[in-house]
């Protein structure tokens, strides 16, 4: 970044941080880059719980302090499964990210941190990404018997089933979501920044053209 | 709490065998709905298993549906012990990717309510920590400073607990000088007053140490390797904090200790909680003696809004504030990770944009998370009702935790 303006958590300088790790890691790093004041690095999925030893053992990342699902529908292995290491030696943040799809698993890292199961457990919850050698991979945010991995892109933000308290079965049951009214999204990115479908009325134009 | 019996329990020779009993989802001594399956001999704790998200409410999933703008109410809502500084991380990662420039004033103006917050969030845990190993009085007692601090964000913001009130660029609104004054005066007198005397009555209480006093050990070794934070790393002697190390606003003009932990049990976890609101007190003192006067958000004006007055009279104003409301602004593509030392720990939001005017994805890092991960272990060999004093030293909150 050429000058940093924000006032966010200033660590230690990142001078020559990347290239060490670059060459500590060598082929398993696919990409890499500094970005907005962050490292990230995208290594190779079957070496993760690897170069995650290295970065903690050699590079003094002690700590991992989340791991992050992302979903891009549209590339080909569409997860990112994202670990945010801290060095409390060094003072510096690391970002390293590995990609998947729905049936690849990826090495559990709960070899290296206790505390990744629950992580890796959430992040199959919301995504459905499967760990292998991860032995207490269930739910853990959604519900009993929860069906579906809701953080994906192609879930509906309201679900397919809503709950209620039926005095009848004097239990909870589960029903399709009714909506009185639609989930509205309104657009309100600028006409003439170029939406990516044809504006109402404007399809007039197109068909005198024609 | 209900429990099941695997097998009849006799009176003779025979013996009993593990049982296994439900601690929650609902029970006043575990700070929400957490549900907590225990596996006990007798009244010693084997295996702890604890069930959280019964409280998601899909946050990060309804943020990717709002604007930034829009999406910053969720994080009061996580949080609601302290929500200022679940604000704060959020604001602080847009402003990271927008590169923004924040106004002096507004930088010592978050500092100052984000200790605030410090202490609303530390009198409620300390009261219900107190409260769970059986004491009445202090909680009560505390519960009054934690009523004026709520009365400190009204004045502030308008809202005793779901401010808003940090915005990208700044903070929302200004404070009237009144409310600095009258912060000032309370940090003097009542603040000290009220803590000192509810404190005195716990710190050196005999019953209150023994619940206490060698209560989940854990080493320096197992406090990082489980990712813990904030107080629960310091308890363990590690000067760890975020306000120190990695500074943000202006942290690093502030002159505060950092308190750490010689033992590592939760009465350590609790004092290094008491030392930190005196900590922030000293913080919001040089806060209001050093806060200068000018303006409390970004002048960019596709970040904040511009005056009221100016909308008035001027085109481009009317035009700023309402595109700034409906379109709301584009972040430039990429990720970033912005931690900051919340009450509980680092809370942290890990923000991808893909340039559009809302977050592609935001995932929020919870402190609670790996805190509460390390119950299991932190538990082991401890006694049933020594799980309460666990929990209230973890200073867990669902609303974060579950998101």
């Amino acid at each position: 970044m050429a000058h940093v303006l924000h006032s966010a958590p200033r660590y230690a300088s990142f001078d020559g941080v990347l290239d060490g790790l670059l060459a500590r890691l060598g082929d398993a790093v696919v990409a890499s880059r500094e970005e907005h004041g962050e490292i990230v690095l995208t290594v190779v999925r079957d070496q993760v719980e690897d170069v995650l030893r290295t970065i903690r053992d050699e590079e003094s990342f002690q700590q991992l302090m989340d791991i992050a699902g992302v979903d891009y529908p549209d590339r080909a292995e569409r997860f990112e499964v994202v670990y945010c290491l801290l060095s409390v030696t060094r003072n510096l943040r690391l970002i390293v990210k590995v990609s998947t799809d729905e049936a690849t698993p990826v090495p559990t890292v709960t070899t290296l941190w206790p505390n990744a199961g629950w992580y890796e457990r959430e992040v199959y919850d919301m995504f459905g990404v499967l760990f292998a050698g991860n032995t207490d991979l269930r739910r853990i945010l959604t519900d009993y018997g929860f069906q579906g991995h809701p953080f994906r892109k192609d879930f509906p933000l309201t679900g397919y089933v809503e709950l209620r308290y039926s005095e009848e079965d004097k239990r909870v049951v589960y029903e399709p979501v009714r909506l009185a009214q639609d989930l509205r999204q309104f657009d309100y990115t600028s006409p003439w920044e170029g939406p990516h479908y044809v504006l109402p009325g404007d399809e007039k134009a197109q068909g005198e053209k024609a | 709490m209900s429990f099941t019996l695997e097998q009849s329990p006799t009176t003779g020779d025979e013996v009993i065998s593990n049982y296994t009993i439900n601690f929650g989802p609902q029970h006043p001594a575990a700070h929400g709905v957490l549900r907590m399956v225990m596996e006990l001999d007798g009244e010693i704790i084997e295996r702890i298993d604890p069930h959280v998200g019964l409280l998601h409410r899909g946050t990060e999933k309804l943020i990717e549906y709002k604007t930034y703008l829009q999406a910053l109410p969720y994080f009061d809502r996580l949080d609601y012990c302290s929500p200022l500084a679940m604000e704060y991380s959020y604001v602080l990662a847009i402003e990271k990717m927008l590169n923004v420039e924040v106004p002096i004033r507004a930088q010592y103006l978050r500092v100052l309510f984000a200790e605030l917050t410090r202490i609303c969030n530390h009198m409620l845990n300390l009261g219900s920590h107190v409260m769970d190993v059986g004491a009445m009085t202090p909680n009560l007692w505390m519960f009054e400073i934690r009523e004026d601090c709520l009365t400190f964000f009204e004045r502030a913001s308008g809202a005793r607990m779901h401010s808003a009130w940090f915005r990208p660029g700044g903070v929302h609104q200004d404070v009237p000088l009144k409310l600095l004054t009258d912060i000032g005066e309370w940090l003097d007198t009542r603040l000290p007053e009220l803590f000192e005397d509810a404190m005195s009555l716990v710190v050196d209480n005999r019953i209150f140490k023994q619940r206490n006093v060698d209560i989940a050990l854990v080493s320096k070794e197992d406090a990082l390797a489980w990712g813990f934070s904030g107080p629960m790393i310091r308890a363990a002697g590690i000067p760890w904090d975020l306000r120190k190390a990695q500074p943000y606003d202006v942290y690093d003009r502030m002159d505060f200790e950092i308190p750490v932990g010689t033992n590592s049990d939760c009465y350590d976890r609790f004092m290094v909680r008491v030392e930190e609101v005196r900590q922030s007190a000293r913080i919001m003192k040089q806060c209001l003696a050093d806060m200068p006067e000018g303006p409390i958000a970004s002048s960019d004006r596709k970040v904040s809004p511009p005056k009221r007055g100016e909308m008035k009279s001027s085109m481009e104003s009317l035009i700023h504030h309402f595109k700034l409301y409906t379109e709301g602004f584009h972040v430039p593509a990429g990720e970033v990770y912005v931690a900051t030392e919340s009450p509980k720990g680092e809370f942290g939001v890990y923000l991808v944009s893909d340039g559009s005017n809302k977050p592609y994805r935001c995932k929020i890092r919870p402190t609670a998370f790996s805190h509460l991960q390390a119950m299991d272990f932190m538990s082991k060999g401890h006694m049933l009702p020594d799980a309460t004093a666990i929990l209230g030293a973890i200073d867990v909150v669902f609303g974060e935790c579950d998101r």
